[in-house]
C-alpha cells in the first residue's frame, strides 16, 4: 500500500501551499541574504513536492524527470547565487539586503 | 548596334564619378580628358546609332524597375529618330563646350569640380530624352533641375548667385508639379505611363479631349518652369551668374528645350488638346514678343543673349502650339548651335575683357579678337533669319506654320523677329565695332582667346551657317522632316506634309520675313555703327516707357509683391499662431507629462530589495486572485 | 476511509516536521541553525518522496541537497563568519506586512488548488514510476538532449562561480 491510494491529492496540495507561504513569508521577513536563498529553496521544494505528487497520483513520470532537472538547476543556481553573495560581502562587508540601494532611481 | 545605346548615358556618369570622386587627387589634364572623352565616346555612339537608325524606334529595356499593381514602369530606353537628334544635340554641342571650358575655366580652383557637374548634366539630360517612359523622362527632367542649380550657383561664395541659383530652382519647382499632375493625370487616365501605350490609348479615344486638354496644360505648366516662358521666365535671364560655358550648354543649347523635346514626344496628346496647343501657340508668341523687347534695353552682354533664348523658347512652342512638331526641333537643332555659339562668343569677350560683361564698356573688338568676332556675326545673321544661314530656315518654317493656322500668330511673329535682329545687331554693333570703351589696362589686356576655346567657335559656326541645308523647304526633299517623321507618325493627322502644302505663300512669307529682319538690322547699323550712339550710362535720362522695359516690365517686382510677400505674410501668421502656440505646445506638453510621469514613477525604483520582493508578491498575489475569481 | 492507516500517520507526522521546522528555519536567530533546520525540512520531503513511491528523486534529493548545497551553506556561513546574532531585524511594521503578505499567499494558493484533485485523473494503477528503472528509461529516450544540456548549464555555472569567487577579476 503506497501513499497514492492512501492519501487524497489536496493533502499534499495544502501541505505545498502551507510550505511556499513559509518561503515567501522568510524571504519577506527577514534581512540576511542567505536566509533568503535558503527560503528560495524551501519555495523550489515546496513546489517540487506537488509536481511529485501530481506526477503519482496522474502515473506519469516526465514530471519526475522535470523535478529531477529542477534539482540540477536549483544546485546551478545556489552555487552562483553563494559566488555572488560571497562577492557582495567582500565588496561592502555586509550581507543586509536593505543597505544594498544603488539602483535607486 | 542599337541596343549598345544604355552606354551613352553611363559614358557620362562614369566621367561624373570618376572626377567628381577623384576630385583634387586627378591632374587638371587628367580631368579634361576624362571629361571630354566621356562625352565624345557618348557622342560617337549617338552617330553610329543615328545612321543605323533608318526611322527605326527600339526599345531599350535595362531593368524592370518599379511594378506595384497595374503601375508597371520599366528602366527602359526608347531609341527614335526624335531621341537621337537630342541625343546628337546634347553630345556633340556638350562636347564642344567640354572642349571650351578647358580654356575658359582654366584658372578656377574648382576646375574638377565643374567637370563633374558637367558630366552629370549630360548624363541626366541624356536620360531626360532617351527614357520609354514619363517617369524616367521625369527622373532626367529633375536631374538637370538639380545640376543647373548646382551650376548657376558654381561660385557659391558670391550671395547674389546663390539667390540666382535658388530662384531658378524653385521656380523650375513649380513647373515640375504641374507635369508631376500631368503624368499622374496621364496615369490615371490610360493605365499606363509608357510612351507607346499611352499614346496608343490617346489615338483609340481621340473623342475625350477635355482630358487631354487638361492634361496638356498640365504638361505644358512644366515645360512653362523648365523653358522659361510666360508666366516662369524670370529664372532664365537671373541663371547668367553661372559661368559663361554653363549658359550655353544648359541655359541655351540643351537644358531649356526639354519642356520643347517633352511636348514634341507627347504630340499625340496634343494633336488631340486643341484648346491646351492654342494655349502653347499664345503663350509662346507672347512669350516671344515680351522677351525681344526686354532685350533691346539690356546692356549686359549675357543678360541679352539670355533674354534672346527666353524669346526663341517662344518661337519653338509657337511652332509646337500650331502644330510644327518638327519645325519646333529643327529650331531647337538649329537654336541650339547659334545660341551655343553666341554665348561661346561673348564668353571669349568676357575672357579678353577680364571679366566685364556691360557693352556699353567695349566697343572694337573686332581687331583684338578675329575669330570670335567672325563666329559671333555669323551667330548673329543666323538668329536674325537672315538665308542661308540655319536660323531662317527653321524660323520660316515655324512661321509658315503659324501662318496657315492664324494670321495674327504670323504677324506678331514677324515683327518678334524684326526685334530680335535689331537687337543683336545692336549687341554685335556695340561690342565689335566702334571706339573702346573700357579702361586703358582692359585695352592692353585684350586677347584672343586659347586654341580650346576657339576650336569649338570656329566648329559651331561652321554648323550655325549650315545646318539650315538640313530643312530647305520645297526643295525635292526636306531632310531633317523626312528623318524626325517617323517619330511624329501616330501624330500625323494634323501635321502630314505640312511643308509642301502651300509652296506658293511661302515664298512670299519668306521674302517678307526677309525684309523685315533686313530693316531691323539696317536700323541697328544707322544707329549703332553710322552715328555711334551708345546706350546712355544714366537711368533718369532715359523716357519712362523705355525704363518700363529697361527694368524687364517689374515683373520680378510685380512677382514679389503678388507671390512672395502674401505667402511671407501667411508664414509669418502662421509661425507665430500655428507653430509656436498649437504645435510647440502641443510638443512641449508632451514632453511636460511624460517627465511628470516619470518624477512620480522613479520614486517606485527605490532601489531597495526588501521593497521589490514586496512589490513582486504582491503582484503574484494579484494574478492569482484574478485566476480565484 | 473510516479507520486511520500508517500511511496517514507516517504523512502527517512527516508534514508537522516539515513545517515545523521550515518556521523555525525562518524565526531562528543564528544562520546556522536556519541551515540546520532546512536540512531537516529537505530530509521530510525526501520522506514524502518515499511515501509517493518516488525513491530515485528521494535519493537525488537528499543527496544534493541534504549533501552538496547545504555543505554549500555552511561553508559559506562560516567563510563569511555569521554565527553571531548581530543581525539587525526589519522594522516592525515590515514584519506584520511580511506575515500578512505569507499568509495571504498561503489562502490565496490554497484557494487556487483546491479541487485540483478533482481533475480528470489516469486510475493510478502503476505504482513503479518513481522506480530508478522506469525514470532511467524516460531520461535517456526522451530527455536526452535537455539532460545534455543541463550539464553545460553545470559547465558555465562551475565557470561562474569560479570567476566570482576569483579575489580580483583581471
Amino acid at each position: 500500500m503506497s501513499a497514492i491510494q492512501i492519501i487524497p491529492l489536496n493533502w499534499y496540495v495544502t501541505l505545498s501551499a502551507i510550505l511556499f507561504a513559509l518561503g515567501v513569508l522568510g524571504v519577506l521577513y527577514r534581512r540576511n541574504a542567505i536566509i533568503i536563498l535558503m527560503c528560495i529553496e524551501l519555495m523550489l521544494n515546496a513546489v517540487t513536492l506537488l509536481l511529485v505528487a501530481f506526477s503519482a497520483h496522474h502515473s506519469d513520470p516526465t514530471a519526475q524527470v522535470f523535478v529531477f532537472f529542477i534539482m540540477a538547476v536549483a544546485a546551478a543556481e545556489v552555487a552562483v547565487g553563494l559566488a555572488i553573495l560571497m562577492m557582495i560581502y567582500r565588496n561592502t562587508k555586509s550581507i543586509d539586503i536593505d543597505i544594498l540601494n544603488k539602483l535607486k532611481g | 548596334m542599337i541596343q549598345l545605346a544604355w552606354l551613352i548615358p553611363i559614358l557620362p556618369l562614369i566621367g561624373f564619378l570618376v572626377i567628381g570622386l577623384g576630385g583634387k587627387k586627378l591632374s587638371k589634364k587628367l580631368v579634361s580628358f576624362i571629361g571630354c572623352g566621356s562625352v565624345l565616346a557618348a557622342f560617337i555612339l549617338s552617330a553610329t546609332i543615328f545612321f543605323q537608325l533608318n526611322g527605326s524606334s527600339t526599345v531599350v529595356k535595362l531593368a524592370d524597375w518599379i511594378n506595384v499593381g497595374k503601375l508597371n514602369v520599366d528602366f527602359s530606353f526608347l531609341i527614335d529618330p526624335l531621341a537621337v537628334v537630342f541625343m546628337l544635340i546634347i553630345t556633340g554641342v556638350g562636347f564642344l563646350i567640354h572642349v571650351y571650358s578647358i580654356g575658359y575655366m582654366k584658372d578656377d580652383e574648382k576646375y574638377d569640380r565643374f567637370f563633374a557637374y558637367l558630366n552629370l548634366f549630360i548624363f541626366f539630360m541624356l536620360f531626360l530624352v532617351m527614357g520609354d517612359n514619363y517617369i524616367v523622362m521625369f527622373v532626367g527632367w529633375e536631374g538637370v533641375g538639380l545640376c543647373s542649380y548646382l551650376l548657376i550657383g558654381f561660385w557659391f561664395k558670391n550671395t547674389e548667385y546663390n539667390n540666382a541659383a535658388k530662384k531658378a530652382f524653385i521656380v523650375n519647382r513649380i513647373g515640375d508639379l504641374g507635369f508631376l499632375l500631368g503624368i499622374i493625370l496621364i496615369y490615371v487616365t490610360s493605365n499606363s505611363l509608357n510612351f507607346d501605350a499611352v499614346f496608343l490609348h490617346v489615338h483609340n479615344n481621340a473623342s475625350n479631349k477635355e482630358i487631354y486638354n487638361l492634361i496638356g496644360i498640365l504638361l505644358f505648366i512644366g515645360a512653362c518652369g523648365k523653358s522659361a516662358q510666360i508666366p516662369l521666365y524670370t529664372w532664365l535671364p537671373d541663371a547668367m551668374a553661372g559661368p559663361t560655358p554653363v549658359s550655353a550648354l544648359i541655359h541655351a543649347a540643351t537644358m531649356v528645350t526639354a519642356g520643347v523635346y517633352m511636348i514634341a514626344r507627347s504630340a499625340v496628346i496634343f494633336v488631340n488638346a486643341p484648346i491646351a496647343s492654342e494655349v502653347i501657340a499664345i503663350v509662346g508668341v507672347s512669350t516671344a514678343l515680351l522677351a525681344a523687347t526686354i532685350g533691346l534695353f539690356q546692356n549686359d552682354i549675357k543678360k541679352v543673349l539670355a533674354y534672346s533664348t527666353v524669346s526663341q523658347l517662344g518661337y519653338m512652342f509657337l511652332g509646337l502650339g500650331v502644330g510644327a512638331f518638327t519645325g519646333g526641333v529643327f529650331h531647337v537643332m538649329t537654336h541650339a548651335f547659334f545660341k551655343a555659339l553666341l554665348f561661346l562668343g561673348a564668353g571669349s569677350v568676357i575672357h579678353a575683357m577680364s571679366g566685364e560683361q556691360d557693352i556699353r564698356k567695349m566697343g572694337g573688338l573686332k581687331k583684338a579678337l578675329p575669330i570670335t568676332h567672325i563666329t559671333f556675326l555669323i551667330a548673329t545673321i543666323a538668329i536674325s533669319g537672315i538665308p542661308p544661314f540655319s536660323g531662317f530656315f527653321s524660323k520660316d518654317e515655324i512661321l509658315a506654320h503659324a501662318y496657315n493656322h492664324n494670321k495674327i500668330y504670323w504677324m506678331l511673329g514677324i515683327i518678334g523677329s524684326m526685334l530680335t535682329a535689331f537687337y543683336m545687331f545692336r549687341l554685335y554693333f556695340l561690342t565689335f565695332h566702334g571706339g573702346f570703351r573700357g579702361t586703358g589696362e582692359q585695352k592692353h589686356h585684350l586677347h584672343e582667346s586659347p586654341k580650346s576655346m576657339t576650336i569649338p567657335l570656329v566648329v559651331l559656326a561652321v554648323l550655325a551657317a549650315g545646318a539650315g541645308l538640313l530643312g530647305i523647304p520645297n526643295a525635292h526633299q526636306h531632310l531633317f522632316h523626312e528623318f524626325l517623321h517617323p517619330a511624329f507618325k501616330s501624330a500625323s493627322v494634323w501635321i502630314d506634309d505640312a511643308p509642301k502644302h502651300f509652296s506658293m505663300d511661302e515664298g512670299r512669307l519668306m521674302f517678307l520675313a526677309v525684309l523685315a529682319a533686313s530693316a531691323a538690322i539696317y536700323t541697328a547699323w544707322l544707329l549703332y555703327k553710322k552715328n555711334n550712339l551708345v546706350p546712355i550710362q544714366n537711368e533718369i535720362a532715359i523716357s519712362k516707357f523705355q525704363k518700363i522695359i529697361a527694368r524687364k516690365y517689374y515683373v520680378d517686382e510685380f512677382y514679389d509683391a503678388a507671390i512672395r510677400k502674401p505667402i511671407d505674410w501667411v508664414s509669418e501668421k502662421s509661425y507665430k499662431f500655428i507653430e509656436l502656440r498649437i504645435i510647440d505646445a502641443l510638443v512641449n506638453a508632451i514632453g511636460n507629462v511624460v517627465k511628470w510621469a516619470a518624477s512620480v514613477f522613479r520614486l517606485a525604483q527605490s532601489g531597495s530589495v526588501g521593497f521589490y520582493m514586496f512589490a513582486m508578491t504582491i503582484a503574484v498575489l494579484a494574478m492569482l486572485f484574478v485566476k480565484l475569481f | 476511509m473510516t479507520h486511520i492507516t500508517i500511511t496517514q500517520i507516517m504523512f502527517c507526522v512527516l508534514s508537522l516536521i516539515a513545517i515545523t521546522s521550515a518556521a523555525l528555519l525562518i524565526f531562528s536567530k543564528s544562520p546556522i541553525h536556519s541551515v540546520l533546520y532546512l536540512i531537516v525540512t529537505f530530509f521530510a520531503i525526501a520522506g514524502h518522496y518515499i511515501l509517493l513511491n518516488a525513491q530515485f528523486l528521494a535519493v537525488v534529493h537528499v543527496i544534493v541537497y541534504a549533501g552538496a548545497i547545504m555543505v554549500l551553506f555552511l561553508f559559506v556561513i562560516m567563510m563569511l563568519n555569521l554565527n553571531k546574532e548581530t543581525e539587525t531585524h526589519k522594522p516592525m511594521w515590515i514584519q506584520l506586512m511580511a506575515v500578512l503578505a505569507g499568509g495571504a499567499m498561503l489562502v490565496t494558493l490554497v484557494g487556487v488548488l483546491k479541487g485540483a484533485e478533482q481533475m480528470n485523473l489516469k486510475q493510478a494503477n502503476d505504482v513503479n514510476i518513481g522506480l530508478v528503472n522506469n525514470l532511467g528509461l524516460v531520461l535517456f529516450n526522451d530527455f536526452l538532449v535537455p539532460f545534455e544540456l543541463s550539464s553545460i548549464l553545470f559547465l558555465a555555472a562551475m565557470v561562474g562561480s569560479v570567476m566570482l569567487g576569483k579575489k580580483t577579476i583581471s
